[in-house]
Protein backbone atom coordinates (compact mmCIF):
# COMPACT_ATOMS: atom_id res chain seq x y z
CA UNK A 1 0.00 0.00 0.00
CA UNK A 2 1.82 3.13 -1.38
CA UNK A 3 1.92 5.17 1.46
CA UNK A 4 3.67 8.92 1.33
CA UNK A 5 0.28 10.89 1.54
CA UNK A 6 -3.34 10.56 1.75
CA UNK A 7 -5.68 7.91 3.23
CA UNK A 8 -3.90 4.86 3.13
CA UNK A 9 -4.96 3.78 6.92
CA UNK A 10 -8.41 3.63 6.00
CA UNK A 11 -7.72 0.79 3.24
CA UNK A 12 -5.07 -0.63 6.06
CA UNK A 13 -8.59 -0.97 7.73
CA UNK A 14 -10.71 -2.28 5.27
CA UNK A 15 -8.16 -5.08 3.85
CA UNK A 16 -7.52 -6.09 7.34
CA UNK A 17 -10.99 -6.60 7.89
CA UNK A 18 -10.52 -8.82 4.67
CA UNK A 19 -7.65 -10.79 6.29
CA UNK A 20 -4.90 -9.33 4.41
CA UNK A 21 -1.52 -8.27 5.87
CA UNK A 22 -0.90 -4.75 5.16
CA UNK A 23 2.58 -3.05 4.13
CA UNK A 24 3.45 0.80 4.27
CA UNK A 25 5.55 1.46 0.81
CA UNK A 26 7.52 4.63 1.56
CA UNK A 27 10.95 3.98 -0.46
CA UNK A 28 11.70 1.01 -2.59
CA UNK A 29 12.91 -1.44 -0.42
CA UNK A 30 9.09 -1.70 0.83
CA UNK A 31 8.15 -3.19 -2.12
CA UNK A 32 10.25 -6.43 -2.01
CA UNK A 33 7.77 -9.50 -2.54
CA UNK A 34 4.49 -7.83 -2.77
CA UNK A 35 1.52 -9.71 -4.22
CA UNK A 36 -0.70 -6.98 -4.76
CA UNK A 37 -0.83 -2.95 -4.59
CA UNK A 38 -3.18 -0.44 -3.13
CA UNK A 39 -2.49 3.11 -4.43
CA UNK A 40 -4.70 5.77 -2.31
CA UNK A 41 -6.58 8.62 -2.56
CA UNK A 42 -5.00 12.15 -1.59
CA UNK A 43 -3.47 14.53 -3.39
CA UNK A 44 -2.07 13.53 -6.76
CA UNK A 45 0.46 16.56 -6.94
CA UNK A 46 1.93 15.72 -3.38
CA UNK A 47 2.18 11.73 -4.39
CA UNK A 48 3.99 12.62 -7.44
CA UNK A 49 6.43 14.58 -5.75
CA UNK A 50 6.68 11.71 -3.26
CA UNK A 51 6.79 9.18 -5.82
CA UNK A 52 10.11 11.71 -7.75
CA UNK A 53 11.64 12.02 -4.54
CA UNK A 54 11.63 8.57 -3.33
CA UNK A 55 13.18 7.23 -6.81
CA UNK A 56 9.60 5.15 -6.29
CA UNK A 57 8.27 5.45 -10.20
CA UNK A 58 10.67 2.77 -11.52
CA UNK A 59 10.26 -0.09 -9.15
CA UNK A 60 6.45 0.51 -9.24
CA UNK A 61 6.30 0.13 -12.94
CA UNK A 62 8.65 -3.17 -12.55
CA UNK A 63 6.23 -4.63 -9.91
CA UNK A 64 2.60 -3.54 -11.61
CA UNK A 65 3.36 -4.12 -15.15
CA UNK A 66 4.87 -7.78 -14.06
CA UNK A 67 0.79 -8.07 -13.68
CA UNK A 68 0.84 -7.42 -9.93
CA UNK A 69 -2.84 -6.99 -9.20
CA UNK A 70 -3.70 -3.13 -8.16
CA UNK A 71 -6.34 -1.17 -7.18
CA UNK A 72 -6.24 2.83 -7.38
CA UNK A 73 -8.64 5.35 -5.72
CA UNK A 74 -9.30 8.68 -7.19
CA UNK A 75 -5.69 10.12 -6.89
CA UNK A 76 -4.25 6.37 -7.27
CA UNK A 77 -6.34 6.73 -10.85
CA UNK A 78 -4.39 9.45 -11.60
CA UNK A 79 -1.12 7.83 -10.19
CA UNK A 80 -1.77 5.02 -12.97
CA UNK A 81 -2.81 6.80 -16.08
CA UNK A 82 -0.18 7.81 -19.37
CA UNK A 83 0.53 10.89 -18.00
CA UNK A 84 2.29 9.40 -15.10
CA UNK A 85 3.13 5.64 -13.94
CA UNK A 86 1.77 4.73 -17.44
CA UNK A 87 0.42 1.31 -16.35
CA UNK A 88 -3.15 2.20 -17.25
CA UNK A 89 -4.48 3.18 -20.92
CA UNK A 90 -6.28 5.96 -19.95
CA UNK A 91 -5.80 10.00 -19.39
CA UNK A 92 -7.02 11.08 -16.00
CA UNK A 93 -8.59 14.24 -15.94
CA UNK A 94 -7.61 15.59 -12.43
CA UNK A 95 -10.66 17.80 -10.50
CA UNK A 96 -12.81 17.07 -13.46
CA UNK A 97 -15.96 17.58 -11.50
CA UNK A 98 -15.06 20.37 -10.00
CA UNK A 99 -13.76 21.52 -6.67
CA UNK A 100 -14.92 20.66 -3.27
CA UNK A 101 -18.37 22.36 -3.25
CA UNK A 102 -19.25 20.08 -6.33
CA UNK A 103 -17.98 16.50 -4.39
CA UNK A 104 -21.24 14.04 -4.23
CA UNK A 105 -22.07 10.45 -4.00
CA UNK A 106 -24.03 8.60 -6.34
CA UNK A 107 -25.02 4.82 -6.61
CA UNK A 108 -23.36 3.06 -8.78
CA UNK A 109 -22.80 -0.81 -10.69
CA UNK A 110 -19.24 -1.54 -11.28
CA UNK A 111 -19.91 -4.48 -13.91
CA UNK A 112 -17.78 -7.63 -12.95
CA UNK A 113 -17.17 -6.12 -8.92
CA UNK A 114 -20.49 -5.34 -7.82
CA UNK A 115 -24.13 -3.29 -7.82
CA UNK A 116 -25.29 -0.79 -5.73
CA UNK A 117 -22.33 0.46 -5.29
CA UNK A 118 -22.35 3.69 -2.49
CA UNK A 119 -19.34 6.14 -4.12
CA UNK A 120 -18.19 8.97 -2.36
CA UNK A 121 -16.49 11.32 -5.40
CA UNK A 122 -13.85 13.84 -3.81
CA UNK A 123 -12.90 16.72 -6.18
CA UNK A 124 -12.57 13.37 -8.65
CA UNK A 125 -11.12 12.97 -11.16
CA UNK A 126 -12.42 11.05 -14.74
CA UNK A 127 -10.89 8.74 -17.35
CA UNK A 128 -10.68 9.81 -20.66
CA UNK A 129 -9.46 8.12 -24.03
CA UNK A 130 -9.22 4.41 -22.54
CA UNK A 131 -7.23 2.27 -24.73
CA UNK A 132 -8.30 -1.09 -26.87
CA UNK A 133 -7.78 -2.83 -22.93
CA UNK A 134 -9.08 -1.17 -20.94
CA UNK A 135 -12.76 -1.94 -19.89
CA UNK A 136 -14.67 0.89 -18.71
CA UNK A 137 -17.01 -0.54 -15.55
CA UNK A 138 -19.25 2.55 -14.82
CA UNK A 139 -19.25 6.12 -15.66
CA UNK A 140 -21.32 9.10 -13.68
CA UNK A 141 -22.89 11.73 -16.13
CA UNK A 142 -21.30 9.79 -19.39
CA UNK A 143 -17.47 9.83 -17.74
CA UNK A 144 -15.51 7.22 -17.16
CA UNK A 145 -15.62 6.62 -13.34
CA UNK A 146 -14.08 3.18 -12.57
CA UNK A 147 -11.75 1.09 -15.29
CA UNK A 148 -10.00 -2.08 -15.90
CA UNK A 149 -6.79 -3.55 -17.44
CA UNK A 150 -6.09 -6.84 -16.69
CA UNK A 151 -5.44 -7.20 -13.27
CA UNK A 152 -5.16 -3.28 -12.50
CA UNK A 153 -8.59 -1.57 -11.31
CA UNK A 154 -9.13 2.16 -11.15
CA UNK A 155 -11.64 4.33 -10.01
CA UNK A 156 -12.50 8.08 -9.49
CA UNK A 157 -14.18 6.99 -5.87
CA UNK A 158 -13.49 5.94 -2.57
CA UNK A 159 -14.58 2.55 -1.31
CA UNK A 160 -12.15 2.92 1.56
CA UNK A 161 -14.31 5.56 3.16
CA UNK A 162 -17.37 4.32 3.37
CA UNK A 163 -16.39 0.56 4.51
CA UNK A 164 -17.08 -0.79 0.52
CA UNK A 165 -15.60 -4.12 0.66
CA UNK A 166 -16.10 -5.61 -2.82
CA UNK A 167 -13.12 -3.81 -4.56
CA UNK A 168 -10.46 -4.06 -2.18
CA UNK A 169 -12.20 -7.97 -2.48
CA UNK A 170 -11.87 -7.85 -6.01
CA UNK A 171 -7.86 -7.49 -5.66
CA UNK A 172 -7.43 -10.46 -2.66
CA UNK A 173 -9.19 -12.37 -5.21
CA UNK A 174 -7.15 -11.42 -8.41
CA UNK A 175 -4.20 -12.04 -5.84
CA UNK A 176 -5.73 -15.33 -5.29
CA UNK A 177 -6.07 -16.15 -8.14
CA UNK A 178 -2.41 -15.21 -9.61
CA UNK A 179 -1.13 -17.39 -6.78
CA UNK A 180 -2.94 -20.55 -7.55
CA UNK A 181 -2.06 -20.07 -10.94
CA UNK A 182 1.89 -20.09 -9.94
CA UNK A 183 1.24 -22.80 -8.19
CA UNK A 184 2.69 -23.55 -4.50
CA UNK A 185 4.77 -21.39 -3.09
CA UNK A 186 5.85 -19.94 0.45
CA UNK A 187 3.59 -17.94 2.19
CA UNK A 188 4.29 -14.35 1.58
CA UNK A 189 4.13 -11.09 3.88
CA UNK A 190 2.76 -8.48 1.36
CA UNK A 191 1.24 -5.54 1.33
CA UNK A 192 -2.41 -5.74 0.09
CA UNK A 193 -2.61 -9.56 -0.10
CA UNK A 194 -3.52 -12.62 2.43
CA UNK B 1 -17.12 7.57 6.95
CA UNK B 2 -18.34 4.69 8.52
CA UNK B 3 -17.55 5.52 12.54
CA UNK B 4 -19.60 9.02 12.03
CA UNK B 5 -22.81 7.00 12.44
CA UNK B 6 -23.99 8.37 15.72
CA UNK B 7 -24.20 12.55 16.77
CA UNK B 8 -23.18 13.33 13.33
CA UNK B 9 -26.16 14.18 10.79
CA UNK B 10 -26.11 11.80 7.74
CA UNK B 11 -28.25 11.62 4.36
CA UNK B 12 -29.01 9.29 2.75
CA UNK B 13 -27.91 8.70 -0.90
CA UNK B 14 -29.53 7.37 -3.87
CA UNK B 15 -29.36 7.40 -7.78
CA UNK B 16 -28.78 10.72 -7.97
CA UNK B 17 -25.96 13.27 -6.66
CA UNK B 18 -25.75 14.18 -3.71
CA UNK B 19 -23.40 17.19 -2.87
CA UNK B 20 -22.36 18.48 0.25
CA UNK B 21 -23.13 15.54 2.52
CA UNK B 22 -20.93 14.57 5.71
CA UNK B 23 -19.08 11.90 3.84
CA UNK B 24 -17.97 14.25 1.51
CA UNK B 25 -16.86 16.97 3.54
CA UNK B 26 -14.83 15.02 5.79
CA UNK B 27 -13.81 12.88 3.00
CA UNK B 28 -11.33 15.85 1.48
CA UNK B 29 -10.18 16.11 5.16
CA UNK B 30 -9.22 12.00 4.49
CA UNK B 31 -7.40 12.98 1.39
CA UNK B 32 -4.82 15.77 2.80
CA UNK B 33 -3.76 13.16 5.82
CA UNK B 34 -0.26 12.84 5.87
CA UNK B 35 0.41 16.03 4.33
CA UNK B 36 1.21 19.69 4.99
CA UNK B 37 -1.33 22.25 4.64
CA UNK B 38 0.71 25.60 4.02
CA UNK B 39 -0.68 29.44 5.13
CA UNK B 40 0.20 31.58 1.81
CA UNK B 41 -0.58 35.16 1.08
CA UNK B 42 0.16 35.43 -2.49
CA UNK B 43 -0.30 33.74 -5.75
CA UNK B 44 3.69 33.33 -5.71
CA UNK B 45 3.69 31.53 -2.22
CA UNK B 46 1.17 29.06 -3.31
CA UNK B 47 3.24 27.96 -6.42
CA UNK B 48 6.21 27.26 -4.41
CA UNK B 49 3.92 25.63 -1.66
CA UNK B 50 2.69 23.25 -4.33
CA UNK B 51 6.20 22.63 -5.63
CA UNK B 52 7.35 21.72 -2.65
CA UNK B 53 4.13 19.13 -2.20
CA UNK B 54 1.98 20.79 -0.14
CA UNK B 55 -1.58 19.03 -0.02
CA UNK B 56 -3.40 22.08 0.50
CA UNK B 57 -2.63 25.94 0.76
CA UNK B 58 -4.49 28.24 3.39
CA UNK B 59 -5.47 31.92 2.00
CA UNK B 60 -5.26 34.62 4.17
CA UNK B 61 -4.45 38.11 4.06
CA UNK B 62 -0.85 38.08 6.41
CA UNK B 63 0.57 35.25 8.12
CA UNK B 64 0.06 35.21 11.49
CA UNK B 65 2.72 36.41 12.45
CA UNK B 66 2.14 39.58 10.63
CA UNK B 67 -1.08 39.77 12.24
CA UNK B 68 0.19 39.65 15.46
CA UNK B 69 2.75 42.39 14.50
CA UNK B 70 0.00 44.63 12.99
CA UNK B 71 -2.63 44.15 16.07
CA UNK B 72 -6.23 45.51 14.53
CA UNK B 73 -8.64 43.76 12.81
CA UNK B 74 -7.78 41.13 11.01
CA UNK B 75 -10.31 39.64 8.24
CA UNK B 76 -10.72 37.35 5.51
CA UNK B 77 -8.55 37.81 2.62
CA UNK B 78 -9.97 39.92 -0.40
CA UNK B 79 -11.79 37.63 -3.06
CA UNK B 80 -9.57 38.70 -5.30
CA UNK B 81 -6.57 37.25 -3.96
CA UNK B 82 -8.03 33.81 -3.07
CA UNK B 83 -8.63 33.72 -6.68
CA UNK B 84 -5.52 34.41 -7.64
CA UNK B 85 -4.77 31.68 -5.37
CA UNK B 86 -7.19 29.51 -6.97
CA UNK B 87 -5.71 30.08 -10.15
CA UNK B 88 -2.63 29.11 -9.42
CA UNK B 89 -2.60 25.97 -8.13
CA UNK B 90 -4.26 22.77 -8.69
CA UNK B 91 -4.52 21.40 -4.90
CA UNK B 92 -6.95 22.70 -2.62
CA UNK B 93 -7.78 25.96 -1.48
CA UNK B 94 -8.26 26.72 2.07
CA UNK B 95 -9.64 30.36 3.32
CA UNK B 96 -10.11 31.77 6.76
CA UNK B 97 -13.16 33.27 8.13
CA UNK B 98 -13.62 34.84 11.24
CA UNK B 99 -15.26 33.01 14.43
CA UNK B 100 -18.93 33.35 14.45
CA UNK B 101 -18.85 35.35 11.00
CA UNK B 102 -21.69 33.23 8.68
CA UNK B 103 -21.23 35.94 5.81
CA UNK B 104 -17.43 35.97 5.39
CA UNK B 105 -18.13 31.79 5.42
CA UNK B 106 -20.78 32.64 2.62
CA UNK B 107 -18.71 34.42 0.62
CA UNK B 108 -15.71 31.67 0.88
CA UNK B 109 -18.52 29.28 -0.14
CA UNK B 110 -19.54 31.61 -3.01
CA UNK B 111 -15.90 31.85 -4.27
CA UNK B 112 -15.43 27.92 -3.97
CA UNK B 113 -12.84 27.48 -1.54
CA UNK B 114 -12.27 23.60 -0.99
CA UNK B 115 -12.23 24.35 3.14
CA UNK B 116 -12.95 27.23 5.05
CA UNK B 117 -11.08 27.34 8.52
CA UNK B 118 -13.18 28.86 10.91
CA UNK B 119 -10.46 30.40 12.53
CA UNK B 120 -8.99 32.31 15.71
CA UNK B 121 -6.30 33.78 14.15
CA UNK B 122 -8.82 36.63 12.82
CA UNK B 123 -10.06 38.80 14.97
CA UNK B 124 -13.80 37.12 16.32
CA UNK B 125 -17.01 38.40 15.34
CA UNK B 126 -19.42 36.81 17.71
CA UNK B 127 -18.27 36.50 21.27
CA UNK B 128 -20.99 33.66 22.20
CA UNK B 129 -21.40 31.79 19.10
CA UNK B 130 -19.49 29.68 16.33
CA UNK B 131 -20.62 29.68 12.67
CA UNK B 132 -24.03 26.64 12.08
CA UNK B 133 -21.72 24.55 9.75
CA UNK B 134 -24.38 22.20 8.62
CA UNK B 135 -25.87 25.02 6.78
CA UNK B 136 -23.08 25.07 4.38
CA UNK B 137 -21.98 22.84 1.18
CA UNK B 138 -18.32 23.82 1.68
CA UNK B 139 -16.74 21.75 4.60
CA UNK B 140 -14.86 23.94 7.86
CA UNK B 141 -11.89 22.79 9.53
CA UNK B 142 -11.69 24.44 13.44
CA UNK B 143 -9.29 24.91 16.08
CA UNK B 144 -9.62 23.15 19.40
CA UNK B 145 -7.47 23.00 22.49
CA UNK B 146 -9.01 20.30 24.42
CA UNK B 147 -11.35 17.39 23.59
CA UNK B 148 -14.50 19.28 24.66
CA UNK B 149 -14.21 22.26 22.05
CA UNK B 150 -12.96 19.57 19.48
CA UNK B 151 -16.41 17.77 19.80
CA UNK B 152 -18.73 21.10 20.49
CA UNK B 153 -17.03 22.09 17.00
CA UNK B 154 -18.20 18.58 15.16
CA UNK B 155 -21.26 18.92 17.01
CA UNK B 156 -21.73 22.36 14.79
CA UNK B 157 -20.99 20.41 11.55
CA UNK B 158 -16.70 20.98 11.46
CA UNK B 159 -15.52 18.23 9.20
CA UNK B 160 -12.00 18.80 10.52
CA UNK B 161 -10.71 19.45 13.41
CA UNK B 162 -6.56 21.05 13.61
CA UNK B 163 -5.20 21.23 17.45
CA UNK B 164 -4.68 25.21 17.58
CA UNK B 165 -1.22 25.58 19.42
CA UNK B 166 -0.11 29.23 19.46
CA UNK B 167 -0.16 30.84 15.76
CA UNK B 168 2.39 32.99 14.62
CA UNK B 169 5.16 32.17 17.29
CA UNK B 170 6.98 29.18 15.71
CA UNK B 171 7.05 27.98 18.87
CA UNK B 172 5.62 24.31 19.23
CA UNK B 173 4.88 24.07 23.02
CA UNK B 174 1.14 25.02 22.76
CA UNK B 175 0.52 22.80 19.59
CA UNK B 176 2.10 19.99 21.93
CA UNK B 177 0.14 20.83 25.02
CA UNK B 178 -3.18 20.61 22.99
CA UNK B 179 -2.44 17.76 21.41
CA UNK B 180 -1.07 15.76 24.39
CA UNK B 181 -4.81 17.23 25.72
CA UNK B 182 -7.06 16.07 22.99
CA UNK B 183 -5.06 12.72 23.26
CA UNK B 184 -5.14 12.10 26.65
CA UNK B 185 -9.18 13.23 27.07
CA UNK B 186 -9.26 10.33 24.36
CA UNK B 187 -7.33 7.45 26.34
CA UNK B 188 -9.40 8.42 29.44
CA UNK B 189 -12.95 7.96 27.51
CA UNK B 190 -11.83 4.57 26.38
CA UNK B 191 -11.27 3.84 30.20
CA UNK B 192 -14.90 4.77 30.99
CA UNK B 193 -18.08 2.59 31.25
CA UNK B 194 -21.55 3.50 29.56
CA UNK B 195 -22.82 4.63 32.55
CA UNK B 196 -19.77 7.52 33.03
CA UNK B 197 -20.56 8.54 29.62
CA UNK B 198 -22.98 11.12 30.19
CA UNK B 199 -21.32 12.60 33.25
CA UNK B 200 -18.21 12.96 30.87
CA UNK B 201 -20.10 14.81 28.68
CA UNK B 202 -21.23 16.99 30.99
CA UNK B 203 -17.62 17.71 32.12
CA UNK B 204 -16.36 18.50 28.47
CA UNK B 205 -19.34 19.99 27.74
CA UNK B 206 -19.87 18.18 24.54
CA UNK B 207 -22.70 16.61 22.95
CA UNK B 208 -23.15 12.61 24.46
CA UNK B 209 -23.83 10.83 21.02
CA UNK B 210 -20.18 12.01 19.86
CA UNK B 211 -18.39 11.67 23.41
CA UNK B 212 -20.01 8.16 23.02
CA UNK B 213 -18.73 7.49 19.46
CA UNK B 214 -14.92 8.74 20.76
CA UNK B 215 -14.95 6.35 23.21
CA UNK B 216 -15.64 3.82 21.55
CA UNK B 217 -13.81 4.45 18.41
CA UNK B 218 -10.41 5.54 20.51
CA UNK B 219 -10.27 9.05 17.93
CA UNK B 220 -12.26 11.69 16.47
CA UNK B 221 -15.32 11.52 14.31
CA UNK B 222 -13.21 13.24 12.07
CA UNK B 223 -9.24 13.75 10.67
CA UNK B 224 -7.28 16.02 13.31
CA UNK B 225 -4.38 17.74 11.82
CA UNK B 226 -2.14 19.86 14.18
CA UNK B 227 -1.44 23.85 14.12
CA UNK B 228 0.16 27.01 15.84
CA UNK B 229 3.51 26.92 16.08
CA UNK B 230 5.09 24.05 13.89
CA UNK B 231 8.34 26.04 12.22
CA UNK B 232 10.91 22.82 11.29
CA UNK B 233 10.83 19.36 9.86
CA UNK B 234 11.07 17.99 13.58
CA UNK B 235 8.43 20.11 14.63
CA UNK B 236 6.20 18.58 12.39
CA UNK B 237 7.33 14.78 12.46
CA UNK B 238 6.88 15.45 16.65
CA UNK B 239 3.16 16.58 16.30
CA UNK B 240 2.68 13.82 13.82
CA UNK B 241 4.42 11.35 16.34
CA UNK B 242 1.89 12.68 18.75
CA UNK B 243 -0.88 11.59 17.14
CA UNK B 244 -1.41 14.33 14.87
CA UNK B 245 -3.00 13.07 11.06
CA UNK B 246 -1.29 15.90 9.13
CA UNK B 247 0.44 19.29 10.18
CA UNK B 248 -0.43 22.88 8.97
CA UNK B 249 2.36 24.64 8.81
CA UNK B 250 1.78 29.13 8.72
CA UNK B 251 4.41 31.29 9.19
CA UNK B 252 7.09 28.81 9.60
CA UNK B 253 7.53 28.48 6.02
CA UNK B 254 7.51 32.06 4.70
CA UNK B 255 9.22 33.42 7.67
CA UNK B 256 12.36 31.20 7.14
CA UNK B 257 15.52 32.31 5.03
CA UNK B 258 14.26 29.64 2.09
CA UNK B 259 10.92 29.43 2.27
CA UNK B 260 10.86 26.47 -1.00
CA UNK B 261 13.47 24.30 0.82
CA UNK B 262 12.15 24.72 4.58
CA UNK B 263 8.56 23.59 2.78
CA UNK B 264 9.82 20.85 1.04
CA UNK B 265 11.50 19.03 4.41
CA UNK B 266 8.90 20.06 6.49
CA UNK B 267 6.57 17.42 3.74
CA UNK B 268 9.59 14.95 3.61
CA UNK B 269 9.57 14.80 7.55
CA UNK B 270 6.27 14.68 7.98
CA UNK B 271 6.11 11.60 5.45
CA UNK B 272 8.72 9.81 6.99
CA UNK B 273 8.07 11.34 10.87
CA UNK B 274 9.08 7.63 11.89
CA UNK B 275 12.34 7.55 10.77
CA UNK B 276 14.78 9.91 12.28
CA UNK B 277 17.54 9.24 9.52
CA UNK B 278 15.37 10.68 7.25
CA UNK B 279 14.04 13.63 9.27
CA UNK B 280 17.94 14.53 9.66
CA UNK B 281 18.23 14.40 5.99
CA UNK B 282 15.56 16.80 5.64
CA UNK B 283 17.03 19.24 8.47
CA UNK B 284 20.43 19.33 6.86
CA UNK B 285 21.30 23.54 5.44
CA UNK B 286 17.85 24.68 5.44
CA UNK B 287 19.19 28.10 6.58
CA UNK B 288 17.31 29.95 9.38
CA UNK B 289 13.84 28.97 10.53
CA UNK B 290 11.83 31.86 12.05
CA UNK B 291 12.98 33.37 14.69
CA UNK B 292 10.19 32.50 17.11
CA UNK B 293 8.92 33.74 20.29
CA UNK B 294 8.73 32.69 23.79
CA UNK B 295 4.72 32.49 25.31
CA UNK B 296 5.79 34.93 28.09
CA UNK B 297 6.19 37.66 25.40
CA UNK B 298 3.46 37.33 24.25
CA UNK B 299 1.21 39.25 26.77
CA UNK B 300 3.22 42.00 25.46
CA UNK B 301 1.48 41.62 22.17
CA UNK B 302 -1.82 41.78 22.38
CA UNK B 303 -2.04 37.82 24.16
CA UNK B 304 -2.96 34.64 23.25
CA UNK B 305 -4.93 33.97 19.82
CA UNK B 306 -5.94 30.30 21.10
CA UNK B 307 -8.22 32.02 23.69
CA UNK B 308 -10.37 33.00 21.01
CA UNK B 309 -12.91 30.51 20.56
CA UNK B 310 -14.69 28.85 23.11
Amino acid sequence: MLALQGDFEAHRRLLEELGAAVREVRVPADLDGLDGLVIPGGESTTMTLGIEREGLAGPLRELIGAGTPTLGTCAGLIMLDRDHLGLLEVTAARNAFGRQVRSFEERLDLDGVGDGIEAIFIRAPWATEPGADVEVLAAVDGHAVAVRQRDVLAVSFHPELNGERRLHGWLLQRIAARRAAAGPRPQATAGGSP
Amino acid sequence: MAHVSRGVRERSIGRVKQEGTFAVKSGLAEMLKGGVIMDVVTAEHARIAEAAGACAVMALERVPADIRVAGGVSRMSDPTKIEEIQAAVTIPVMAKARIGHFVEAEVLQALEVDYVDESEVLTPADEANHIDKWQFTVPFVCGATNLGEALRRIGEGAAMIRSKGEAGTGNVVEAVRHMRQIGGEIRRLGTLDEAELPTAAKDLQAPLPLVRDVAKAGRLPVVMFSAGGVATPADAALMMRLGAEGVFVGSGIFKSEDPARTAAAVVEATTHFQDAERIAAASRNLGAPMTGIGMDAIAEQGGLLQERGW
